[in-house]
């Protein structure tokens, strides 16, 4: 057996840090002493990775069981590491979905509470964080602690969204709710412009409990922001195939493309032919609920299409309300400075969740994919300038290059999540490689006394 | 299927009983700790859509051979009656750190081989009693070949190898069925932090292979398949050549 050089970790974006995952089944045990918790790397950036100085974080994934399951309410009660995708291959057979998905299902419910995850139906039913009725928690000084919107309401406000940061996840209860069939009936249609987006998607929100939009990054002018809505709600009994819908067989992206592969050009040609794919009239069809909820799950390792540097994803969500047309400026923004997006995604955020560092607040809700080059420091910088002019905010999960100024600016709850932070791990003992760059985190700095904090630090997690 | 498993609560054991619990087979569990056993137990009704409470379990601990029989007769007693035995349990350690560890010494060949055996022993008589069955238990490749990195759990798992073949030989003329499974390098909690070989396999995987093999009586499984032909080349390599390799 060889040994490998240094080991390392990344998020989906493909950006490596040096790091080691510590798996086992026993999450209560390797969550001991340690940083910060990860579970299927799906975050794009920097935020399920160590903090610079810590070597090895635990991984929840094995550590996935359900707990507890009433099959008349739906109410379960799972430990962090159980992925979307199992659930739901479980439990979609007998009727239930959870309250809110966001657009992948290789996500543990763990992170799906990290990140407050977010899904097409924002408007009616806000973030996963919402529908979590509790959690069971090792803070960073290692107690465990059941919290809840009733039991330390502070801890558990502050750790839907908080990145991991407030303690590790360790159990997750929820109620999955009754779908009247397995199958979606859906809704696509063109949309010409940006502007008829942002109408569409709130007219479509009065009638539909899923909506998403994908834009055309590339078409400027008047066609700037065109692309497609899609709607969708369960289908009812009656309006559903009798068969069920089998789990979809995935496809691979088996080797990392080359640069060329994302061209401009390339781009434009698949853009303009997916645009062709919808009519402009009102199309209504049966779909797949993981061709529906997610799309891109159907290609495993897709993150391999943007090449050998990587790349990044930017969501931001931007007020509608007082000044109309941000979305249009944010479009002009990133075409004027060449912000080529393969994959581009608009949707309408309503009410904000009550997590503290929860990313959705009303407003448009953008994301675009950005194949790492040596000017996407500068385009995110003038990405979050836009963003921050707009009174917008951008989404940790994804990021990996926000500065620490821009983010403070677009953040006026942070002090109530620092505030929590130093109730519930005054060391800062609990960090991530994003936390380290954004918040200016070193692990075990305050008052350890500790030449090398890190080490001690992980030292701890093997007992 | 009536099922009794030692081991479901972790690894290859707990994806093979998530599979067995899926397709409705009824399972009672036996390990060392009540409060894993209580946890896995409810996964696996919560999987299989049975009711809760329907997975018993019992403390049985392979250190420990008084534990065995009233683990078994636990069994018997909620399942009315025992179709499968199933043993994926068993210790692992690096040689190095056998070597320095007397008691860890001890304690892996105690339970990977002679506690392992007597558990099978006292499995066979109840299973035969029945009308037959299969036992399925959890070799390694490991036990194919003396090896460097895995003198002592090679050892260990040699002799478990070779008592399930004799098993199998005189008895399942009678109607005991005996599998042996011999996993190669898999991804498991056991081996995180171990860097993974080629051909290393996925839990799911190797337990869909094996409930396979427990259908249809098949007596050997390597797992995944591959190791079958690496293992062929390793077994054929002359000791001059063994004696020079790290492998």
């Amino acid at each position: 057996m060889k040994r490998s050089k240094t080991p390392r970790l990344a998020g989906w974006g493909r950006l490596p840090r040096p790091g080691r995952a510590v798996l086992s089944e026993d999450l209560r045990r390797i969550t001991e002493g340690a940083a910060l918790t990860r579970g299927l790397g799906r975050s794009y950036g920097d935020s399920a990775l160590p903090p610079p100085g810590v070597e090895e974080i635990p991984v929840s994934v094995l550590a996935d069981r359900i707990l507890a399951f009433d099959p008349e309410s739906g109410w379960l009660r799972a430990e962090a590491g159980l992925s979307l995708q199992t659930l739901n291959r479980l439990m979609l057979p007998r009727g239930f979905w959870p309250p809110v998905v966001p657009g992948t299902h290789f996500v543990t419910l763990g992170g799906m509470v990290a990140s407050d995850v977010h899904g097409k139906n924002h408007h009616v039913d806000g973030t996963f964080g919402r529908h979590v009725q509790a959690l069971l928690m090792r803070l960073a000084d290692d107690r465990l602690v059941e919290c809840s919107p009733r039991v330390q309401p502070d801890l558990f406000h502050a750790t839907l969204g908080g990145m991991g940061l407030t303690g590790h996840i360790l159990e997750v209860e929820f109620t999955l709710r009754r779908v009247p069939s397995p199958w979606i009936l859906g809704q696509t249609e063109r949309v010409a412009d940006i502007d008829e987006f942002v109408v569409k998607l709130r007219q479509a929100a009065s009638e539909w409990p899923y909506t998403v939009g994908w834009i055309d990054c590339l078409s400027t002018g008047k066609r700037l922001g065109r692309g497609a809505l899609i709607c969708g709600r369960w289908a009812t009994a009656q309006e559903a195939p009798s068969r069920f819908p089998k789990p979809k067989r995935p496809l691979s992206v088996p080797f990392v493309f080359p640069r060329w592969a994302l061209s401009r050009p390339a781009v434009r040609a698949f853009n303009e032919l997916y645009f062709r794919r919808y009519s402009r009239r009102k199309r209504r069809a049966i779909v797949h609920p993981e061709s529906f909820f997610h799309p891109l799950d159907a290609i495993h390792h897709w993150n391999r299409i943007y090449g050998p540097r990587g790349f990044t994803q930017y969501q931001c969500v931007l007020p509608e309300g007082e000044r109309p047309g941000a979305a249009r400026r944010f479009l002009n923004e990133l075409t004027r400075i060449g912000g080529a997006s393969f994959l581009c995604v608009i949707k309408d955020c309503w009410a904000e969740g009550t997590g503290l560092l929860s990313f959705p607040r009303p407003g448009i809700s953008i994301a675009v994919d950005l194949p790492v080059t040596d000017g996407t420091q500068r385009l995110v910088d003038a990405l979050n300038d836009l963003v921050l002019s707009e009174g917008g905010r951008i989404y940790l999960t994804k990021d990996a290059f926000t500065r620490p100024e821009h983010f403070k600016a677009m953040e006026p709850r942070l002090a109530a999540f620092e505030a929590a932070r130093d109730r519930w791990d005054p060391e800062r003992r609990l960090a991530s490689a994003q936390s380290a760059r954004i918040f200016g985190d070193v692990v075990g700095k305050a008052g350890r006394g500790e030449t090398e904090p890190a080490k001690s630090n992980t030292k701890e997690t093997v007992q | 299927m009536r099922v009794a498993f030692l081991g479901a609560t972790k690894g290859m054991g707990r994806a093979l009983a998530r599979r067995m619990a899926e397709r409705g087979d009824r399972l009672f569990l036996l390990g060392r700790s009540p409060e894993e056993l209580e946890r896995s137990a409810r996964d696996l009704e919560a999987r299989g859509g049975a009711e809760a409470g329907s997975v018993g379990t019992a403390p049985c601990d392979l250190l420990a051979p008084e534990s065995f029989a009233p683990a078994l007769a636990a069994a018997e007693g909620q399942l009315g009656g025992l179709d499968t035995v199933v043993v994926t349990a068993g210790l692992f350690a690096s040689q190095e750190a056998l070597e320095e560890d007397t008691q860890r010494r001890a304690d892996l060949l105690m339970a990977n081989f002679t506690g392992t055996v007597l558990f099978c022993e006292e499995a066979r008589p109840r299973l035969l009693a029945d009308g037959g069955g299969t036992l399925c238990v959890f070799s390694s490749v490991a036990g194919e070949r003396g090896r460097k990195p895995v003198v002592l759990y090679g050892a260990s798992k040699a002799g478990l190898s070779a008592y399930l073949e004799g098993l199998d030989h005189k008895f399942r003329a009678a109607g005991l069925v005996t599998v042996c499974v011999k996993p190669g390098f898999v991804k498991t909690g056991m081996t995180a932090g171990l860097d993974p070989p080629p051909f290393a396999g996925e839990p799911e995987g190797v337990a869909t292979q094996v409930l396979k093999a427990i259908d249809t009586g098949r007596p050997v499984v390597y797992a995944p398949p591959m190791w079958r032909w690496v293992m062929l080349v390793i077994r054929g390599l002359p000791r001059a050549v063994m004696r020079r390799i790290g492998f």
